[in-house]
């Protein structure tokens, strides 16, 4: 690997870092989208410190980013807070004409001055990590030590603001100017970003390493680092695609943060897809296994209890056999040994089977009487029938319910609860 | 002679040029704005910029897969791109509880680097980054084509089937579009369908901006489905009028854009963004009811009128004071006041000179000698009517709330300049006409005068 690979690839993964870092708790204080307005924003002022100079100054330039992507900030809070314009339009407001003026700049720039200075502008908007130099290292390195230790100073201060502000300030934290911090953090990120990534692009760098560490974890700890790992990973594959392949280093960086994010997106254990896709289809089986038992208690109730067997057209409603769900539900209870059917046709509760059927109507009635008696005004209704109380309802609120249901004998419907008609086989 | 023809000749070509210039820009601008002001009344302006964004790869995958610039294609796969900006936006949000924000931020980024490669690799035959960051607004005249004998841009035969289409859209569908910008749930109870017409309005974004795309450039795009609506926003409570008002805001910025480019030697779509934010600029100060100064001089107005009121209740507070003292017989004595001490009542605040001003210009103050001053009839009329206020606010409280008696005065001290004639008199019904308040002081009786 030659030294220019080097050079750049650090830089890269270390601007990664460093973003995926800060990253994090833009997305946690739904932030994200400020990071792209301040990008746009950045264009104007490093054209801007362009035609100051006269010549590519590159930390006069970021400094006229910086200046003009905080005066972006600035308008977009002051057009939320002072006017009826709303928050999304006032970011699309500043981004957009920001840019435009960026554009206008440069084009005027362009068309004015000397060939040579025109690329510098140019690799700006989508841009050229290939260009880094040690400097420039140097100068991610320095930005990205600061946000580090004012992320480990104010560690307390930035999550309580970054989870619940409203808390925040009612606890008499100083949430506006922590708010502050958090922004010139993710300013100074954004701007050490535009020559490397572009500033079409270098929101991206703040938001998908960190939604995609999101997936992993739920502690902040975890999350900042996780999210700067993922960060560096994206800006150094990035930076290698671009050079290997020849494309443009923003789009390059965004895309393989953007592979990152599909993997945890589908794979992750507790949040991902693949696992949301699983615990439904478990709890649409969980709720089909309950009905079918809850139809045989029926009908075995139908007839006073007097028998423990039961053909099978007997339970399904139109009594014409069972629809497909019931069916399999029938299957997965039988293989549970919850279900006999010795000869076709005809099924049978086992013991464990008796008390599951038990249980799931002695549920469904609690949860009829529940949402009886609150009129259906909860805020966390339980899935109809499975056995969902123990982790939705608290003890205490469980044992109002059971308790009242017990006291008046019967169910909201007027019937016999279960199990104090013991009929059992 | 010679080179006043010469002058007359270059002008205008300029004039042919720039006028094509600005009627392809108006033309895009104004199907963008159109669309921009239910972007914007739906909290949706950023799905706006998103799409636009995204769409890119939608274009660059249609000639990818077709091997043309045709245009069918080209909506096709735009089309195809956008709403899927606004599916996996979603999608992302409800399916993998991503923020809404992020998940946008990460959908319309992922697309456009993807489209920016895409592009990057086939090599700058039709399609090129610049001309979708940029568009090629400086040049639509070198493409032109003879329509009825006349010779049009070439991006207006797009352009305006797509502005035929927006107004064609917008007229149809008005009474549901307006319905479901509004009050979303109140459409999906009545039976409208608020999803059905989201994807439509989203499709008619993508195919506008796909229109502009080539022509006008991303830029404006993002700039003209977003700024004009928000500057009709400020100026009107009225969707027909915001929508008048943002094209004729989008049109403007394209003739002073490309005129200010012109002159600037500079990029006409850039500059038409610029316009149209310093129309926004302008509009967020002057607005008549939404816009800072008319905010400012409310604000000041209010504080004037609470100041001089201050001033008039202690001038009245003090002549009941000077009347329960013995007086000589038959001789009325006037309370009066210095000006520190006016100016005291009313906190110091920097408008308090301007306030005794205003007082003695409504004859509400006279002048007592040089430095004292007292009420005049009609400033004993409005004393009596703000302190009645504030008494019977304190009775009020005395009477419904459970507050210790040293806690009545400052609310009523706030509440009293809100409170006039026909509020005074419910609360004096609601407390049985009270002729004493809580501190056992006489409540003046309706029209100033003191019982």
């Amino acid at each position: 690997m030659g030294y220019n690979t080097l050079v750049v690839l650090t830089g890269a993964g270390l601007l990664g870092a460093c973003s995926g870092m800060v990253g994090s708790f833009a997305v946690l204080r739904k932030r994200a989208l400020m990071g792209d307005a301040l990008a746009h924003a950045a264009l104007p002022g490093v054209c801007l410190a362009f035609v100051a100079l006269g010549e590519r100054h590159l930390p006069a330039m970021l400094l006229g980013a910086l200046l003009t992507g905080l005066l972006g900030i600035a308008l977009v809070t002051g057009l939320r807070y002072g006017t009826r314009i709303k928050e999304d339009a006032a970011i699309g407001i500043v981004l957009s004409v920001f840019y435009g003026a960026g554009i206008a700049l440069s084009r005027s720039i362009q068309n004015t001055s000397t060939a040579g200075s025109r690329a510098g502008l140019e690799s700006y908007i989508l841009g050229k990590a290939s260009g880094m130099i040690i400097g420039d290292i140097a100068l991610i390195a320095a930005a990205s030590l600061a946000c580090l230790s004012l992320v480990l100073l104010l560690y307390k201060e930035f999550k309580i603001v970054a989870f619940d502000p409203g808390f925040a300030s009612a606890q008499g934290w100083p949430s506006f100017q922590i708010d502050l911090a958090l922004m010139a953090m993710v300013a100074v990120t954004v701007v050490i970003g535009l020559p490397a990534v572009g500033v079409v692009l270098v929101a991206a760098l703040l938001i998908i390493p960190a939604a995609a560490a999101r997936f992993w974890t739920d502690r902040l700890g975890t999350l900042l680092g996780l999210s700067a790992a993922m960060g560096a990973i994206t800006g150094a594959t990035g930076t290698l695609l671009s050079s290997r392949l020849g494309w443009a280093a923003g789009p390059s960086i965004v895309l393989s943060g953007t592979a990152l994010f599909l993997v945890s997106l589908v794979a992750s254990p507790k949040r991902g897809v693949l696992h949301r896709v699983r615990s439904n289809l478990d709890l649409a089986k969980a709720t089909a296994d309950a009905k079918l038992l809850r139809a045989i208690h029926s009908a075995l109730e139908g007839k006073g209890f007097a028998t423990s067997r039961i053909p099978v057209n007997a339970i399904s409603r139109s009594g014409r056999g069972l629809d497909r769900g019931a069916q399999q539900a029938l299957g997965r209870l039988k293989r549970a040994e919850l279900i006999l059917e010795d000869e076709p046709g005809t099924i049978e509760l086992t013991e464990a089977g008796w008390q599951a059927a038990v249980d799931a109507v002695w549920n469904y009635r609690v949860w009829e009487h529940m949402v009886d008696a609150t009129s259906g005004a909860v805020s966390r209704i339980p899935v109809l029938g499975v056995d969902p109380f123990s982790e939705t309802l608290s003890a205490a609120e469980l044992a109002i319910y059971e308790s009242a249901i017990q006291a008046e004998g019967r169910d909201p419907r007027g019937r016999a609860l279960p199990g104090m008609t013991k009929g059992a086989p | 002679m010679h080179t006043g023809l010469l002058a007359a000749e270059f002008g205008s070509e300029f004039w042919a040029t720039d006028l094509q210039t600005i009627v392809v820009g108006a033309t895009g601008n104004a199907a963008c704005a159109i669309l921009g002001c239910f972007l914007l009344l739906r909290r949706m302006s950023l799905l706006g910029d998103a799409v636009s964004h995204s769409i890119l790869a939608g274009i660059a995958a249609a000639f990818l897969l077709t091997g043309t610039t045709s245009i069918v294609p080209m909506f096709a796969g735009a089309m195809v791109a956008g709403v899927l900006t606004a599916v996996l936006t979603q999608a992302l949000h409800s399916l993998g509880r991503v923020p809404e924000d992020s998940s946008m931020g990460v959908v319309f980024t992922s697309m456009f680097a993807v489209g920016v490669i895409i592009i990057s690799q086939l090599g700058r035959v039709h399609l090129d980054t610049d001309c979708v960051l940029y568009g090629r607004l400086d040049t639509v005249s070198l493409e032109t084509t003879v329509v009825a004998g006349y010779l049009v841009p070439r991006a207006l035969l797009s352009l305006v089937p797509v502005l035929a289409a927006t107004l064609l859209f917008v007229s149809l569908l008005w009474k549901e579009l307006k319905i479901t910008s509004f009050d979303p749930q109140l459409a999906t109870a009545a039976g409208f369908s608020a999803v059905g017409v989201h994807y439509l309005l989203m499709t008619m974004v993508a195919t506008s901006t796909v229109a502009s795309l080539n022509s006008v450039g991303a830029i404006v795009v993002v700039a003209m489905l977003i700024v004009p609506a928000a500057t009709a926003h400020l100026l009107s409570d009225r969707l027909s009028t915001m929508l008048i008002i943002a094209v004729a805001a989008s049109v403007t910025a394209a003739i002073f854009g490309c005129v200010w480019a012109r002159v600037a030697n500079s990029n006409a779509a850039g500059m038409m963004a610029v316009v149209a934010g310093l129309q926004f600029g302008a509009v967020v100060l002057v607005a008549p009811r939404y816009g800072l100064l008319s905010k400012a001089i409310h604000n000041v107005r209010l504080t004037l009128r609470i100041l001089s009121e201050d001033v008039i209740a202690m001038l009245y507070r003090r002549e009941e004071n000077v009347e329960q003292s013995p007086a000589p017989a038959g001789e009325r004595r006037i309370a009066q006041a210095t000006r520190s001490e006016c100016l005291e009542a009313t906190g110091g605040h920097w408008l308090s000179g301007l306030a005794l001003a205003v007082l003695r210009r409504r004859g509400e103050l006279r002048a007592l000698g040089s430095d004292s001053f007292a009420l005049t009839d009609s400033g004993r009329r409005l004393g009596g009517s703000l302190v009645r206020a504030h008494r019977l606010w304190e009775s009020y409280l005395d009477a419904n709330f459970d507050l210790p008696a040293d806690h009545l005065h400052e609310p009523a001290s706030h509440v009293e300049h809100y409170i006039g004639p026909a509020l005074q008199d419910r609360l004096a019904e609601s407390l049985d006409r009270p002729h004493r308040d809580p501190h056992g002081r006489d409540i003046p009786q309706s029209g100033g005068e003191q019982k």
